[in-house]
């Protein structure tokens, strides 16, 4: 039998072929598709013109979390399309309490070895539960909802083979924008992120679903991680123990490429304005003021990036200058920081806590930066614009890098300060 | 692909011109209302952009043009603002996919020669760019056959309605 790599295995389980090769073109079955309040409307405008009443794929889940809730009468009006949507085609709606898509997706509903497209580019960090999970477009995942199809081009796969574990201070998301910063924001267009090694094996859900979030931002069509007992244990927090399965590339697979990080050599980094692969390490951009800090997102928002936050900030307060937003991933992620006191340490050092959403990171409220302004983020992007104002600068940074320069009032090594 | 011959002049835009270049987040409540959204196209990269471009006029990027969001609007505003299609070195995978989908031709070429308000004319069969004003002729790398199915269709949705389902040369 053809060794297949984990991309490669699921699309042929759903494609109902023994195995594919990179460059196929095949038709697969979807398991899970969404959109969001920004995609949606449009995806149920196209599901009209299909003239489709009611759903079709497995799973199909409109989230509201982009504006939520709605700061203004046209998206107010736009999720009541979405209500209205669900309400009739047998979509199911998670409204604007519940949090932001990926994090409810991986929470609540992917599954390891699904088919997992959606109307968003971070759709694919539900990868790191050992799902094939894809962002589209509204159409796309219109006619994969009505269809419960949809059409793929079989990646090539890079496998991205992590040794060592990360020291105390440095974070997942420092991997991650290391690796970027070697592959270049358009280094892996149209690929497949395999993530695997000792290093994947030690490191936890959360990090891998920052890891698998930010593939994306390399161009690449999916990350992958496979599905073994750390996912399991997540799975079973989430009390969905019955849908994990093991899932791993087979021995033999061939890569494209194969990416090799050591996990110890790697610092705090920095992504700097305008784009992801425009990384340096945190401690050389020592003295560069910021005027806001957001903690929180699908990228970094969930419990232990807050934990790791609070980890810094407790007992400290904000600088004056700096204002600091904490927005947590979705409604359980809240719930658990506050049952353990984290807001309380995030008031007491000066931060706004907000709801759950994409508010501040994709520029639409909660958090819109000055001009002229300075911003070092925990999300996944900082293009020129991102964050609601063309004359506005987006660092990126881990939780913790984000909370010592909250501290400081200019971008810190988070390693100072503990 | 169709038989068209397209003009228009070329509009230059940099590497890595983003979707929130094309349709910023500060526009979101804009985005169930595309004509008004279409107004502001790339306004973020060059704002006199859309309210100059005449009709047919061609999107000229560099590098990973459409990277980030799966804002479908974004192709969607480009198409509606009047351009005639997209040129680029490269392209982000979800960007490319999506003019595909809703109608807008998006040809990979080596555009480093094109200069500002070049007239172009573009022969989507033969596959070449004709750079009138330096008189270059620029091959553009063929769109696979499955998005040629699908923009000679008119598009997924079209596609899916005249064939009841994926109707799509695999292999």
């Amino acid at each position: 039998m053809t060794a297949l790599t984990l991309a490669e295995t699921i699309i042929a389980a759903h494609a109902g072929l023994e195995a594919v090769v990179p460059g196929q073109i095949v038709v697969a079955a979807v398991d899970v598709a969404i959109a969001q309040d920004g995609t949606g409307p449009l995806a149920i405008e196209q599901l009209e013109e299909l003239g489709v009443a009611s759903v079709k794929a497995p799973t199909c889940v409109f989230f509201i979390d982009h504006a939520a809730p709605a700061p203004r009468r046209e998206l107010a009006n736009a999720q009541k399309t979405i209500r209205a949507f669900c309400a009739s085609s047998g979509a199911t709606l998670s409204d604007v309490e519940m949090g932001v898509c990926h994090q409810r997706v991986v929470e609540s509903y992917a599954k390891p070895g699904d088919l997992v497209i959606g109307a968003d580019s971070h759709t694919c960090m539900a990868g790191a539960l050992g799902a094939f999970a894809t962002g589209m477009g509204s159409t796309d995942v219109a006619v994969g909802m009505a269809s419960g199809q949809t059409w793929l081009r079989v990646p090539e796969t890079f496998r991205i083979e992590v040794t060592g574990e990360l020291r105390d201070g440095v974070e997942a998301k420092d991997l991650m924008l290391t690796l970027i910063g070697d592959l270049g924001a358009d280094g892996a267009t149209y690929k497949a992120l395999e993530f695997g090694g000792p290093g994947i094996v030690a490191l936890p859900m959360p990090g891998r679903f920052t890891m698998s979030n930010m593939a994306v931002e390399a161009g690449a069509k999916a990350g992958l991680m496979p599905s073994d007992a750390t996912t399991r244990e997540f799975l079973v927090g989430q009390g969905r123990e019955e849908v994990w399965r093991p899932l791993a590339a087979d021995a033999g697979a061939a890569y494209e490429r194969v990416v090799r990080l050591d996990a110890r050599a790697i610092v705090p980094m920095v992504a700097k304005p305008h784009t992801v692969d425009n990384t340096a390490p945190a401690a050389e951009l020592k003295g560069a003021r910021v005027d806001q800090v957001l903690i929180g997102t699908c990228t970094n928002g969930r419990l232990d990036d807050l934990r790791s936050a609070a980890r810094i900030l407790r007992g400290r307060r904000r600088a004056p200058h700096t204002r600091l937003i904490v927005t947590p991933a979705s409604q359980a992620v809240a719930r658990a920081a506050a049952a353990e006191g984290l807001f309380d340490v995030f008031w007491d050092a000066g931060a706004v806590v907000t709801n759950p959403g994409c508010g501040a990171c994709v520029g639409i409220h909660e958090g819109i930066l000055a001009d002229g302004e300075v911003c070092l983020s925990t999300a996944n992007r900082n293009f020129h614009g991102r964050m609601g104002n063309p004359e506005a600068s987006i660092y990126l940074g881990s939780p913790a890098t984000a909370a010592a320069t909250a501290v400081a009032g200019e971008i810190t090594d988070p390693r100072e300060l503990l | 692909m169709s038989e068209e011959l397209l003009r228009g002049k070329a509009w230059l835009f940099g590497d890595d011109i983003s979707t929130d270049h094309i349709a910023p987040g500060r526009l979101f409540h804009l985005r169930t209302d595309l004509p008004a959204l279409a107004e502001h196209v790339l306004e973020d990269a060059r704002p006199e952009f859309a309210a100059s471009l005449a009709p047919g006029d061609f999107v000229v990027g560099g590098r990973n043009f459409g990277l980030g969001s799966s804002r479908e609007h974004a192709p969607r505003i480009i198409k509606l603002a009047g351009a005639g299609a997209v040129l680029a070195q490269s392209f982000a995978r979800i960007f490319f996919r999506n003019a595909i989908n809703v109608g807008l031709p998006v040809l990979q070429c080596d555009t480093s020669g094109i200069g500002e308000q070049d007239e172009l004319e573009v022969d989507l069969s033969a596959g070449e760019v004709h750079d009138l004003t330096s008189g270059a002729v620029i091959r553009f790398v063929p769109l696979p056959p499955v998005m040629v199915t699908i923009l000679n269709d008119g598009g997924l949705v079209a596609h899916v309605k005249a064939h009841g389902g994926f109707a799509l040369p695999q292999g």
